[in-house]
């Protein structure tokens, strides 16, 4: 059947940020649930005006009942999607289909995590396969490491290469002030950084944070009434191969490769259309892989790609503009931050990292380890 | 059809030190972790089979340890037969690990319980090892 996403039919009216950082004494629904009152609030909404609820904390399995007592919701859609990190971009494709079918009219999709106060360290499910536990990999580090290690083998990247992208995170981050780590960075300091599963260092890998984060969708006329910007969803494709490194089909190619084609299709745009990019760099690798998979490079370039400040400030395309996860945020899943930055640059509410004229703006979210990818485009009124 | 009871069955082989994989009969392919049955064609006229043994070093990675405790490597291995599987090279300095190096299996003891870890088939002289 051909693929017919409402493009540009719905829209996210708000995007909120809370807690980013450290919030302590906060749960993380508490978190979750001030990013979405926030995000109601700056468009007149309360949570009783929601009817379509999207969410998926770290630490509650049924994420979505719990947020509908909390919030004192009363939804016609409820979607608990876990796809890892990349839940959040699912979310958003099957809210804009819910909207479309008249399943719900407001779609709040929110996250929140508490695990830097909570616990000090990344949260991720116990679970271990009894085929990779006696080997005692790093959860989930050393699965990045993996496809580093592969990726530099294959095509030849250095060391540096991964360098650029910390450095490229850290010098956004510098110019946001929600930033969570904000000192500087040099590639000496980035090569010097101590090793924890080869060929990856602690500045290879994202923050352990707290923080929350909420957007608002609603189809597109609704949209124009509450927003002085509607944020419009062009097109959003996701796809996945595995949950753990071993059953990876290729670790130097990730499912970004057709996820990215598919929603770049919807929209009827191209990568080189892109104004702000924000993909989910939980490890620097990442970076370099969705930049090739999602077609703003060829396979095995993207080192040399972003050599010289390519995607840092001032280079010629912007990626990860709040600092990502390596530098601004990351509460265990990083993927809705990705859409709350792309929304707020189409927005133009980035104040010093604001990127000039910008009317699309790509959204990735990952999710497990490399094993779920799930791309959104977004586009304002002008790419109607 | 016998019900094949993947982790059961897989590990009760080790304890004999024997390391199978499955294969779906129709088929033919080999594949890896134990499952039910073969991912893709559902086939579940599965077969274990005992495999060559030999593979090669799709990628590793050295976990770094604070002393006194050792750092260590984890690799992902492409048996000849096809799978790929999580383990580790013993016989080898961490530095010296490459990927391509030919290994071979070996079933160790680990706390008590039978593990599948892999020896580099050549020595450093290039000699066939045993």
């Amino acid at each position: 059947m051909k693929d017919s996403f409402p493009r540009g039919k719905t829209a996210i009216v708000s995007a909120a940020t809370y807690g980013i950082g450290s919030a302590p004494n906060l749960s993380s629904v508490d978190l979750a649930a001030s990013a979405a009152v926030k995000a109601l609030s700056q468009v007149g909404l309360k949570p009783s005006d929601v009817d379509g609820l999207f969410v998926c904390l770290p630490d509650e399995f049924l994420s979505g009942l719990l947020l509908t007592e909390y919030l004192g919701l009363r939804p016609r859609f409820t979607d608990n999607n876990r796809t890892g990190g990349s839940s959040f971009q699912i979310h958003a494709i099957t809210a804009a289909l819910a909207l479309m079918s008249g399943q719900c009219d407001v779609a709040l999709i929110c996250y929140g995590s508490n695990q830097r106060s909570a616990t000090g360290k990344l949260v991720s499910a116990a679970r271990r396969p009894f085929h990779e536990e006696d080997y005692k990999p790093i959860t989930p580090i050393s699965a990045y490491a993996l496809a580093a290690q592969r990726y530099m083998h294959e095509f030849g990247a250095k060391k540096e290469h991964l360098g650029e992208v910390a450095l490229a995170a850290r010098k956004w981050a510098q110019l946001n002030p929600e930033a969570f780590a904000r000192d500087d960075l040099s590639m000496q300091g980035y090569l010097d950084a101590r090793m924890v599963s080869d060929p990856l260092s602690v500045r290879d890998c994202c923050l352990v944070t707290d923080g929350a984060a909420a957007v608002v969708m609603t189809r597109a006329d609704k949209a124009r009434d509450l927003a002085v910007r509607p944020v419009y969803l062009l097109g959003g494709a996701s796809a996945a191969y595995h949950l753990d490194i071993t059953s990876m089909p290729t670790l130097t190619t990730t499912a970004a490769a057709e996820s990215g084609p598919r929603a770049f299709a919807q929209a009827g745009v191209s990568p080189p259309d892109i104004d702000v990019v924000e993909v989910y760099d939980a490890f620097t690798i990442n970076t370099l892989l969705f930049l090739e998979d999602l077609g703003f490079c060829k396979k095995g370039e993207a080192g040399a790609f972003v050599q010289g400040g390519r995607i840092a400030p001032g280079g010629a395309l912007p990626v990860n503009t709040n600092g990502g996860g390596l530098s601004c945020v990351h509460p265990g899943m990083y993927g809705l931050f990705t859409m709350v930055e792309a929304v707020h640059q189409l927005m133009g509410l980035c104040g010093e990292r604001q990127v000039s004229d910008v009317n699309l703006a790509l959204s990735h979210g990952n999710g497990g380890k490399l094993s779920s990818q799930a791309t959104l485009i977004f586009g304002s009124e002008l790419t109607l | 059809m016998t019900t094949v009871y993947p982790e059961k069955e897989y590990k009760e082989f080790l304890s004999q030190g024997k390391f199978k994989i499955q294969r779906s009969r129709a088929t033919g392919r080999y594949f890896f972790y134990p499952r039910v049955a073969e991912p893709g064609t559902g086939c579940t006229d599965i077969e274990w089979v005992e495999p060559s043994g030999i593979g090669h070093v799709y990628s590793f990675t050295i976990v770094r340890k604070k002393p006194p405790e050792k750092d260590y490597n984890v690799v992902l291995v492409d048996l000849a037969e096809g799978p790929r599987m999580m383990s580790r090279v013993e016989g080898i300095e961490n530095r010296e690990l490459r990927i391509g190096l030919e290994v071979r299996v070996k079933v160790v003891s680990q706390d008590g319980k039978p593990v599948v870890v892999f020896t580099p088939v050549h020595t450093k002289a290039g000699e066939a090892m045993q």
